[in-house]
């Protein structure tokens, strides 16, 4: 149990769960998908979620997101006791903390790339010029500046996941959150996207939490953590070397 | 802006939905527009009738006509400006599918009616010729009548092949004057009877009476009933507007099947509108659900659902309204004389705008609810 909690008690964890239990409701039956999750995770960690399908590893990345919320058990993230928000303030809260990259993309197929990723920032009060210089920037860092004019439609997948790696970023999160990130991409994109990934956490040191069946995925974070059956295995820590193309 | 963006883009993002629903719209909004326009072309005389004016018509039925002689009697009743006798005529120009209204009219009556703009010199020339004719513009350009022109009608409750001159055409003074009419001597007709069946001799069909005071209609009307009653032709008298819908009252089933029709048509495209918009819907259930993740509340998706609609709605209804216009335009000189005028009024297009935005909110209602509330985790799972 002491190796799932953060290693670095200096700072306090970024994510901290203490018994986190999550039924989903098919009927009458209640089917228990977490059952008495606790782990934390570290600012500034590249963390893998891994499991077999049904393990509820999805599940656990949304109640960390913030899109649902779990039937027991305290939740803190970014500092914020998350299970207790309301809807409103739990939107605003992760329009401020978080940034999502889903295994399809889902961009808006009738903004450009530009407009997709200064969509969370209309939540912000940044003026109009603000906000397309941050978007910018933000394709600028995923190698996309050459593109910002184009819509979905127009680019690749690995083109259109780093797209939503802007997305995910432009805000300046806490905490980017990835579902199955490389799951609809080939060899190439995938390693690319994950290159990318490993590079925010590296150089600007974002909190990653990545879901992913691959282990090959799994490889370029820090740490690896296996659920089965709602229920939490080992943590394992890659090496360095670990990375594989 | 990204808002209207995104509004503008998802309402054009499939061209054939967006154009076919788009031509229902316009189909629905200008069918309703000329259905409601024939509807009020029926009421037309209702609306253009004056409040300084009262008709006296046999009591028992139109179709019996009242002694000459009650014109002076009416005259001594209190109020009455002016009387004038009025006979329908009937005639056939030509052949009998091109009607218009023929009235042998006392030389009193044009003046009873200021909505008759007649230029003073061929006003007179009407007065001084017995076989003289007065007809509306609309009439003569329908027919290319042209002052001094002879027109030949043949009679049918009048029997006989009667010569007319045209010596005057009339504009109206608004657009609901009706311009069909053909109106010629009440003596010319009354002298001819004379010869031909002095039987039918100084009968009139109708009084057009004016009255000093409108406000004393009712009490006029009453008063001019009272003068021949237990007579052998008791009066009726009531005001042109309560003639008019008399007229309509007759065929009342056929304006209100028009009117459901009417409604009908923009319950069908409503329907069709909700369909859109709820198929709609749920294919962007993931994007809605993305724009929840990242922060937008409900009311903002329940805002984009609104926004594609109406602006769906408002495109066709635009058009549908334009169109409506020169289809009217179109369809009054089809129509030709059956109707006195067939233009489309400002309460029209207002229910037109009415129906649009109805349609536009409605069909947005049930969807934008949906969406507003799917949970985000379902909405991510949705296929499109």
């Amino acid at each position: 149990m002491d190796s799932l909690h953060a290693t670095n008690s200096a700072a306090p964890p970024i994510v901290s769960l203490r018994n986190i239990v999550k039924r989903y409701q098919r009927g009458a039956q209640p089917v228990p998908v977490l059952s008495g999750i606790s782990f934390d995770i570290a600012a500034g960690e590249f963390l893998a979620l891994m499991g077999p399908s049904g393990s509820g590893k999805s599940t656990l990345l949304n109640l960390i997101a913030g899109i649902d919320q779990p039937n027991s058990g305290q939740l803190i993230v970014a500092g914020t006791d998350i299970g207790i928000l309301n809807e409103r303030d739990l939107a605003d809260w992760r329009a401020a903390n978080i940034g999502f990259i889903f295994q399809f993309y889902n961009l808006m197929p009738v903004l450009s790339a530009l407009e997709n990723v200064e969509l969370p920032l209309l939540l912000t009060s940044l003026s109009g010029k603000e906000r397309r210089s941050r978007a910018e920037y933000a394709l600028s860092i995923v190698g996309l500046a050459d593109r910002v004019e184009h819509f979905p439609s127009e680019l690749s997948g690995g083109q259109q996941q780093r797209v939503a790696i802007a997305r995910a970023l432009v805000v300046d999160p806490t905490l980017i959150v990835a579902d199955e990130p490389t799951g609809d991409l080939d060899r190439e994109s995938a390693a690319d996207v994950l290159a990318l990934l490993r590079r925010l956490n590296e150089e600007m040191g974002k909190t990653i939490i990545m879901v992913t069946h691959d282990s090959r995925a799994a490889s370029h974070a820090h740490a690896i953590m296996h659920l089965d059956k709602g229920e939490l295995h080992a943590k394992e820590f890659n090496s360095p070397d670990a990375v594989k193309l | 802006m990204h808002f209207f963006k995104l509004i503008l883009r998802n309402a054009f993002r499939h061209k054939l939905r967006m154009a076919l629903t788009l031509l229902g719209l316009v189909v629905a909004i200008l069918a309703f527009g000329l259905l409601s326009t024939v509807v009020d072309a029926w009421y037309a005389g209702v609306e253009g009738a004056s409040t300084a004016r009262v008709i006296t018509r046999n009591a028992n039925s139109m179709v019996f006509p009242m002694p000459l002689t009650y014109a002076q009697k009416i005259r001594q009743v209190d109020g009455v400006r002016s009387v004038a006798a009025s006979n329908w005529f009937g005639g056939i120009y030509k052949e009998p599918k091109n009607f218009f209204p023929q009235f042998a009219v006392d030389v009193a009556y044009l003046d009873m009616f200021p909505e008759f703009v007649i230029n003073d010199a061929e006003k007179k020339a009407f007065l001084r010729d017995r076989q003289g004719a007065v007809v509306g513009r609309k009439l003569a350009e329908r027919y290319g009548f042209k002052l001094g022109d002879t027109i030949v009608l043949k009679g049918t409750i009048y029997p006989g092949d009667w010569e007319f001159v045209v010596r005057a055409i009339f504009d109206g003074k608004d657009a609901k004057t009706d311009l069909s009419q053909f109106m010629f001597h009440w003596e010319y007709l009354n002298e001819t009877m004379k010869r031909t069946a002095p039987r039918r001799a100084n009968q009139v069909g109708l009084y057009i009476i004016e009255l000093s005071n409108p406000s004393l209609a009712a009490t006029i009307s009453r008063e001019i009933d009272a003068e021949f009653k237990n007579s052998q032709a008791e009066t009726l008298t009531e005001t042109e507007k309560a003639f008019q819908l008399g007229f309509v009252s007759m065929i009342e089933a056929v304006v209100v099947a028009i009117r459901v029709v009417s409604f009908l048509v923009i319950f069908i495209i409503l329907a069709v509108m909700v369909n859109t918009m709820t198929m709609t819907a749920r294919e962007r259930a993931s994007e809605y659900a993305t724009l929840k993740a990242l922060g937008f509340g409900p009311r903002f998706i329940a805002t984009l659902i609104f926004g594609e609609s109406l602006l769906i709605a408002c495109i066709g209804g635009t058009i549908g309204i334009a169109l409506t216009f020169p289809c009217a335009y179109v369809l009054g000189k089809v129509f030709g004389t059956i109707f006195r005028t067939f233009n489309v009024s400002a309460t029209t297009v207002a229910m037109q705008v009415a129906c649009v935005l109805l349609v536009g909110i409605v069909s947005a209602f049930f969807p934008s609810l949906s969406a507003a509330r799917v949970k985000i985790v379902d909405g991510l799972r949705s296929i499109g």
